[in-house]
Parts: structure tokens; sequence; C-alpha cells
């Protein structure tokens, strides 16, 4: 192998493990719901987007797993390594709060990752483009169901509005990391394999304006971009997330069902 | 026709009425070929290859389904059968037949309409799109919730005989 294929081979790798760690943490928080979501009908939904979450992560996993020299498996990406060796964005680690503060979460993520997995289908790379082919089917029914509930909560009642005004506040900060483009990115949309955040960000922006001034929410300030996750540099609640889903095939490794 | 792609001929139509026999864990009035679920039967030297698709990524049913599969054919001495997993093209409902619909509706579940219905400019396509009550036929029905009992499927009530319901989601 050529040094050229060894460093695209090795920043497919990462490009991939990123989009994947992305979608298992936030399937993990979203599982933090199970029986506990303020309605029945609202548990199962959380839950069915986590299932539809970490569906993704595998196929993403076992693609970076493939990628991979020396040999690893799906497994070992997800549950052997530690904090600083995590890519995802730091919005998706963030705790779930309260019901507000997670819908809030899960609209920002979902309106940017729709237009991300659109992208995404006309990849280069064939492999990622199958997945997102697959996903994004799966995407526009979370971004449906976030969007419903940041209208049901925005125009709803005195005090809905200002919850989900306040969710806004806390999550927003977190928004601007999905956007800045490293040199990562910057190579792998060269290669046409990778996404234009640029043209990401107008299509984010554009429809959450949209529903925000349909849910009757004011746009927060914009602040400083808090940066840091895909170079492993994360939030603390990333580490006790990660030793409540680690924790059995760390104390037990190889043990099968 | 030789004698050897005949056998191979013959083979593969007798996998096939195995397969057909092998229902969808979750929805058993469906057989994994009206799901879609099947998408390829070959024979290599002596191995018979039978290529699956899951219908969302996170489809637990997908490996209960790969174990039916080995089992089922195993039981009839195809014992160095292989499962496939293929994403590309992706499980769309459109691959459901008109009859599989109608069996789905015997069930009790709503049947997907044909996914060009569906106009994706509209904020929430699916209720742009009438779903029948498979109870009692009636138009008057509101959708609960996106999200049913399993992640192909959203909750539905009917407005006239108040029943609940599953509509399968049209993807």
């Amino acid at each position: 192998m050529s040094a050229s294929a060894a460093s695209t081979k090795s920043d497919l790798f990462t490009y991939t493990l990123r989009q994947a760690d992305n979608s298992m943490v936030l399937c993990q928080r979203l599982c933090e719901w199970a029986a506990r979501a303020p309605e029945l009908e609202e548990d199962i939904a959380l839950t069915n987007i986590g299932l539809d979450l970490i569906g993704q992560a595998r196929s993403l996993y076992q693609y970076s797993a493939s990628l991979c020299d020396p040999k690893v498996s799906e497994d070992d990406l997800a549950f052997m390594r530690d904090a600083h060796q995590w890519t995802n964005l730091l919005l998706v680690e963030q705790p779930n709060g309260d019901f507000a503060d997670t819908i809030a979460r899960q609209y920002f993520y979902d309106a940017w990752h729709l237009p991300f997995l659109e992208q995404l289908t006309r990849s280069h790379d064939t492999t990622l483009a199958a997945i997102a082919a697959k996903s994004v089917k799966e995407a526009k029914y979370h971004l449906r169901h976030s969007s419903m509930w940041i209208k049901r909560l925005g125009d709803g009642t005195e005090y809905s509005h200002q919850r989900m005004q306040d969710a806004i506040a806390t999550v927003w900060p977190f928004t601007k990391e999905m956007f800045v483009a490293d040199e990562l990115d910057l190579r792998m949309l060269e290669a046409g394999i990778g996404v234009d955040l640029d043209v990401l960000k107008r299509a984010w922006e554009s429809q959450v304006v949209a529903l925000l001034i349909s849910a009757t929410l004011t746009k927060p300030i914009d602040s400083e971009a808090i940066t840091g996750g895909r170079q492993g540099q994360h939030t603390e609640y990333l580490h006790d997330l990660l030793a409540e889903m680690q924790v059995l095939p760390r104390s037990m490794p190889n043990r099968q069902w | 026709m030789d004698l050897m792609s005949k056998n191979t001929e013959i083979q593969l139509a007798h996998v096939r009425s195995i397969l057909d026999t092998i229902t969808d864990p979750e929805i058993p009035a469906l057989t994994i070929n009206e799901m879609g679920i099947l998408r390829g039967v070959e024979i290599e030297a002596d191995t018979v290859v039978v290529t699956i698709t899951p219908t969302y990524s996170g489809c637990p049913a997908i490996d209960q389904i790969t174990d039916d599969i080995t089992a089922a054919l195993a039981k009839h001495d195809y014992l160095s059968a292989r499962v496939a997993l293929v994403l590309s093209p992706a499980w769309t409902t459109d691959w459901m037949s008109d009859e599989a619909k109608e069996k789905l509706r015997q069930y009790g579940i709503a049947p997907p309409c044909k996914t060009s219905l569906l106009d994706d400019s509209q904020e929430d396509p699916d209720v742009t799109v009438i779903v029948a009550c498979p109870n009692c036929c009636s138009f008057n029905t509101q959708l609960v919730s996106h999200f049913g009992s399993t992640a192909c499927k959203s909750f539905w009530q009917c407005t006239d005989c108040l029943e609940p319901f599953d509509y399968f989601k049209p993807i």
C-alpha cells in the first residue's frame, strides 16, 4: 500500500468512527429515558430512535473496524476505548436534563444529522453512501418527532414555552461545533467522500430559524463555539456515560450471551 | 440445459420453497420474502448463499431471521448455508406486494402507502396520507405517536371504532 493510500485509509477510519461515536453516545443518552419518559408513547419513541441510532452505529463501527490495522472488532471500538479516544460531538454527550433539554438536544442534532446523511448518500465511498441511504429514512422520522415537540412545548402554555426556551439556551452553545471543519473534514470533502459543512450550516440555520419562529421561540444570541469532542477533549459527562455503558464487557471480557 | 445447471435450478427452487416458510418474527403474518427482506438465493459450489437486508438499521429481528434461515436449511440437509447481509439498495416498503399488504391489514396492521404518495416537503407526510382503520375500514383516524411497538410502525387510533392500531410506516 502506498503512503497516500495508507493515509486515506486512516482518514476514512477516523471519519467513519466520528459518525459512529455520535450515534452511539446519543443512543445511550436516549436509552436512559427508558421507563422514565413523561408518557408511555414517548418512552417508546425515544428508545425507538435510540434503536435506529445503535443500528447505524453498528454499521459504522463494523466498517471502521474493517479499515483498522491491527484488527479490531466493532465491540472493541464501542466498549474498550476511554473518553479521550472518543470522537463524538460534545452536544450528544450532554446530560438528558429535563424533557425539554432532551428535546432541544435531539432537535438540534436531527436538524444537522438529516442533511448530513443526505449529502453522504452521494459520497464516493460506496459503503458510507449505502449506510447513509439506509439511515436517511430513519433520520426523517427523528426530525419530524423532535420538531413536533419543539412546536408543541414552545407554542404551548406560558410555562411550557419558558421551559423550552430555557432548554434551547442551555443546549445552544454546543451546536456550533457541528459546523467547525477541521483538517480531516477538508481532506474528506476534497476527496469527494465527506460532507460540506458550510452547505450543511446554511441548511441547518434556515430550518432551525423557521421552526423556532413557528414555535414562538427566540433564537439565542450566538456565543463562542465550544469544541474539542472530535479531538477527544470531552465534557465531564462522557466519563460517567461510558462507565455505565462499558462496565459489563470490561468486567467480563469476551463473554457471550 | 445441461444436467448440472438443471440440478442447480431444482435445488434453487427447493431452497426458495424452504425460505417461503420463514416468517418475520415480529410480524408472523408475512414471510421474509413477502416483507422484501429476502434479496437473493445463490448456490456457490456446495454452499447455499441467502442474501437478506434489514428493514431498519437497528432491527433486532435480523439476527433471529439469520438463525431461522440456517436452521430451516439445515433441517433439509443444506448444512453449509451462509446468510449474507446487504444494506444497499436500502429496504423500502414498496417491495411489499399488494397481497402482502392485504395480509398485514387482516393481521390488524394498517399497510404502508406507496412512498411515491409521500410529500417530503410537508412537515409531516404521514399525516397528509389517509390511513384506513384495519378493523372497521373507517378513514377517521388520527396519529397518536410517530413510533409504535416496533421501529417500522407508528401508532394510530380510529375515531369511529376507537380501536388503537399500528400503521406500517412507508419508507
